[in-house]
């Protein structure tokens, strides 16, 4: 008996495959949609190609502002390299501007670090608390031969990354007891809780901030100061610490009751039900909600230039308004932090979707 | 622990009544029905000088509603058709809806505004060479709607208030894209699928099948958004719309009474997003899910 | 957690007591200031002239200059100052909360600010008044030109008020564009968002020397508009360090009237005129008047100079911005300054 061979499949119909089939099924499918594809790229083609010539071709790299005047010239990104060193480190001393430089890279290393599953171990705490401490010594100075510079010159990159990130991370305990207070069961606690959050969520962050810094002084006691930092500090942290509440109780309410309970009838107190069961599932399953606050609180922090704190977007405005020269290209200095500002905050929200990817993998089919 | 936490905002408020008293510092809700003092640029109803400072506030939270009012409206409308573009079929809009919604999420509120500011101040035609369009002129002056000849407006929309419109609508519509787009994707495929079985276009599917089901999701996001937008037309005060933070920030400065002026502004804002919810809660209840 | 809470309760009203405490005795700067090693001055974020820095974070001006000389007068060192930049908003509550001890932000004195916000006005040490600048290209000459126009104003100063009651009293019907920041208000005027910019003739000479492209393109338009007396502020009821700041200022003056510079303090210090002698360490203690010790005002001097000299170098000939002494010139040499003698 001779083997069965099955005769070859025949190719599909050529006008399913192919980049004409491609175009037609996506693009052209039917009258509404062709028209959509027509006009919206009719639009790109009026706008982009000048857009690329303004920026790229016919753009000036060198920091000479002659140059930049030129008729006909394109963008100045001249102004940027001019000016970097005023637009990502505020006011610092320009010959000890190594320090936020070393600061800001080992901060954004161990953001990144902190990101990987490799390093999830328990001595991940000792390592942020080395490098929060490194943080410090290198901006603050005054010991190990570093002379000192005071905060109200900090300024630029590290500020916005040291404001998020101690922001954040302070707020989220914080968070955890409110969303956890709210569902308690003692009315007073419950009351405190809930109050303090409809009243933070319901004013604005500048409000916040100009209590902090203007009022803050008025409600201590006489002679007892507090940094300007710590103050913005503590008003962020407040703000932050309501939205998250109202994510994490969320989470909580996602929870089964039988969780509980059951982890009751195993003779489990109230914290360690919480530590144990509770608090591993609900925020797994607000984690996408959670990442969305951390983005919207590192850009939040531009706000401070508002009370004269010179981060990334203050920094910009001190390098350029009082230069006559290169004022007229603020466009240019305004599109690069933009540009670093896309770059933190997608970067978050990537990671964000891989995160939640690695939770869901247990729900996958 | 209870006990701390109620005794904090007495220590604090016995603090700020003792520095104040040990310093001279007038305190009090008296400076409300004294004149002003100040004009103010723009405003919905008329005001000048010498009336009252709660009247001058009663013009800021009116310049704050007349830009939260529009750009919601504004928004709504640009954030639902990005939405609903985030899902096409169309693989060119789907894309320019995805960068435009990753470009303005990722970018902070107070720098757009500050960039779209700068934009309107450099390319809107100088005081001398308006731009005139039938009854509209163009200028630094802002876009306004002439009248007569004598240069009499029917009113104008000042450049910081295009400013504060424009950055807030397009900053605010990526977020009510987003919110519009896992609406549309919570409602089961098979209900798409079953309504191009009966025939009807995309078109049809989206308006009679897919949005009056995905509003129920849509609405509690939705609500947050718009109250986002209300919150962040605060940020006026830093390009010179004269909107309610602004006015008492300039009433803070005359007066020195810095801790009523805050507590008004809070109050305003307040006010404002529990009313807010309050229909929006009210909405949801009518369109919710007649469960059994 | 029921029961332990019980245990924290004594312990948190006895915290809260003691803090409760501090705040029931108020607390003298003129010692703090001796205490710290250091006066915190609150000055201008950046205003060339009167309190600006450098990229170094030098800082200079006019109100610098008397900041250091206090520190001069009462530490020994002109140095052992730190300087906080503050904005419209925040230098009134800096002040009254403690955290600066002395505002030198060339702000006017007011009855509202002397009265009401627990704050003592010191002495004068610039005379300004309010005005306008405009582009040359837009040919306006006078200020009563200004009808139906949008200006650009900072917020939170007396300016806005200024501007109000003379649109009033004109019946110009300006338009005022309030901006927060000193900066969003100059870039508007430049970029032709507002046809003028308004606030001290001197800001504007500042603004105009500093931000413009070509200062030449620029008008300061011949009305003044109101009274600016600019001067340094204390709190209230803080009599010692009100007196000292006060005749340190006043001595620089007459240091000025009797010909004392910087260049020849010392030798002054033997000069045969009791007046002089006396402003020098050279005869009477002065200092001890005050808290202080007989060289107070020598030191000064020798930190800043004398009134006139202060003037020449921050605002004056050898500055950029070269206003003219006019009003702030001596009383025996047309102007109003007037000190009174330090006997």
């Amino acid at each position: 008996m001779s083997t069965f061979t099955p005769i070859p499949p025949r190719p599909a119909p050529s006008s399913t495959v192919g980049p004409l089939a491609w175009l037609r099924a996506n693009l052209f499918s039917d009258w509404p949609t062709s028209l959509a594809t027509v006009s919206i790229g009719a639009l790109l083609l009026y706008w982009i190609p000048p857009l690329l010539d303004w920026g790229l071709l016919r753009a000036s790299w060198r920091p000479d502002f002659d140059a930049c005047r030129v008729d006909g010239a394109g963008a100045c990104w001249g102004v940027i390299a001019e000016k970097y060193r005023i637009i990502l480190m505020g006011r610092y001393p320009f010959e000890e501007q190594w320090r936020p430089l070393l600061a800001t890279i080992l901060m954004t290393a161990l953001l990144v670090a902190s990101c990987m599953r490799a390093f999830w171990r328990r001595w991940l705490v000792l390592l942020w608390i080395g490098v929060l401490a490194a943080f410090f010594t290198l901006m603050y100075g005054d010991i190990l031969g570093l002379t000192k510079v005071e905060t109200d010159r900090w300024g630029g990159l590290p500020l916005t990354l040291l404001l998020a990130t101690l922001s954040i991370a302070m707020a989220f305990p914080l968070s955890l007891l409110v969303a956890l207070g709210r569902r308690s069961e003692l009315p007073a606690i419950r009351s405190v809780c809930t109050l303090y959050v409809e009243l933070v969520r319901g004013v604005p962050l500048i409000s916040v901030l100009f209590m902090a810094s203007f009022m803050f002084p008025l409600f201590m006691p006489q002679g007892l100061t507090i940094d300007v930092l710590v103050r913005v500090l503590a008003g962020i942290t407040l703000f932050a610490g309501a939205y998250m509440a109202e994510v994490i109780r969320g989470g909580l309410q996602a929870v089964p009751r039988g969780q509980i309970e059951a982890a009751a009838t195993l003779g489990l107190s109230y914290w360690q039900t919480q530590r144990l069961i509770v608090l591993p599932q609900a925020l797994a399953a607000v984690l996408p909600g959670l990442m969305n606050n951390f983005i919207a609180i590192f850009k939040d922090t531009s706000l401070v230039t508002i009370v004269s704190l010179y981060e990334l977007t203050g920094a910009l405005g001190l390098a350029l308004n009082s230069d006559a020269d290169w004022r007229p290209y603020k466009i240019e200095g305004y599109l690069f932090i933009a540009m670093i500002y896309f770059a933190f905050c997608f970067s978050m929200s990537r990671y964000s979707l891989w995160v939640e990817r690695q939770v869901n993998k247990g729900k996958a089919r | 622990m209870l006990c701390a936490l109620a005794l904090t905002p007495w220590f604090l408020a016995h603090n700020t009544a003792v520095n104040m008293e040990a310093r001279g510092i007038q305190s009090g809700f008296d400076f409300l029905v004294q004149p002003a003092g100040f004009d103010i640029g723009e405003t919905v109803f008329e005001f000048d000088s010498e009336r009252p400072y709660w009247r001058a506030f009663l013009a800021g939270v009116f310049n704050t509603l007349r830009v939260a009012i529009t750009g919601i409206l504004l928004t709504t409308l640009l954030g639902t058709l990005l939405g609903i573009g985030r899902t096409s079929h169309n693989l060119l809009v789907r894309t320019v809806c995805t960068v435009y919604v990753e470009i303005f999420r990722n970018i902070p509120v107070l720098l757009q505004l500050l960039m779209w500011y700068l934009v309107l101040a450099v390319a809107l035609p100088p005081f001398d060479a308006p731009y005139n369009w039938g009854v509209f002129q163009l200028d630094k002056n802002g876009l306004a709607w002439m009248v007569g000849t004598e240069g009499d407006t029917l009113f104008t929309f000042s450049p910081e208030f295009l400013a504060v419109l424009l950055g807030l609508t397009l900053y605010t519509a990526s977020f009510v894209a987003e919110v519009v787009r896992a609406g549309i994707t919570s409602v089961p495929q098979g209900q798409g699928e079953a309504a191009a079985s009966l025939g009807l276009s995309r078109g049809q599917t989206m308006r009679y099948v897919m949005l009056p089901q995905a509003l129920r999701v849509i609405i509690p996001p939705m609500t947050n958004q718009y109250l986002n937008l209300t919150k962040n037309s605060s940020l006026a005060v830093a390009i010179g719309y004269p909107d309610v933070v602004s006015i008492a920030n300039t009433a803070l400065n005359q007066t020195g009474r810095a801790v009523e002026c805050i507590a008004v502004i809070m109050t305003v804002y307040l006010i404002t997003s529990l009313a807010t919810s309050l229909f929006m809660n009210w909405y949801n209840a009518r369109a919710a899910l007649k469960e059994r | 957690m029921k029961f332990t809470s019980l245990k924290l309760v004594p312990a948190t009203l006895l915290g809260l007591g003691a803090l409760m405490g501090a705040t029931a005795h108020a607390g003298k700067t003129l010692d703090a200031i001796k205490e710290r090693g250091q006066v915190v001055c609150g000055v201008n974020t950046g205003l060339a002239g009167f309190s600006a820095a450098d990229s170094n974070g030098k800082w200079s001006g006019l109100d610098v200059d008397v900041c250091r000389a206090a520190a001069a007068a009462v530490l020994g060192d002109g140095d052992k100052v730190k300087y906080v930049p503050l904005n419209a908003q925040q230098r009134f509550t800096a002040l009254q909360s403690g955290e600066i001890d002395i505002l030198s932000r060339n702000t006017t004195f007011t009855m509202t600010r002397d009265a009401s916000l627990g704050l003592n006005a010191t002495v004068v040490t610039y005379y300004d008044g309010q005005g306008f600048m405009v582009t040359a290209k837009s040919k306006i000459k006078s200020a009563k030109k200004l009808k139906n126009k949008p200006v650009c104003v900072q917020s939170g100063t007396t300016t806005e008020k200024n501007l109000t009651d003379y649109s009033r009293a004109h019946k110009l019907n300006i338009k005022p564009v309030v901006f927060e920041k000193l900066e969003a208000a100059t870039g508007a005027y430049f970029s032709g968002r507002c046809v003028a910019y308004t606030t001290d003739a001197s800001g504007l000479a500042s603004v105009r020397n500093k931000e413009a492209k070509n200062p030449a393109d620029h008008v300061i338009l011949p009305e003044l508009i109101s009274k600016e007396p600019l001067g340094p502020m204390v709190r209230r009821g803080d009599d010692e360090w009100f007196a000292v700041v006060k005749w340190v200022i006043y001595g620089l003056l007459e240091a000025e009237e009797y010909g004392v510079t910087q260049a020849n303090v010392d030798q002054m210090k033997s000069s045969d005129n009791p007046a002089i002698k006396r402003l020098t360490g050279g005869g009477e203690d002065m200092g001890k008047l005050i808290g202080l010790d007989k060289d107070w005002l020598t030191r000064a001097i020798k930190t800043t100079g004398n009134y006139g000299e202060m003037f020449e170098r921050n605002v004056g000939s050898q500055s950029a911005l070269k206003l003219p002494r006019g009003l702030n010139n001596l009383w025996n040499n047309g102007g109003l300054m007037y000190a009174p003698p330090v006997r």
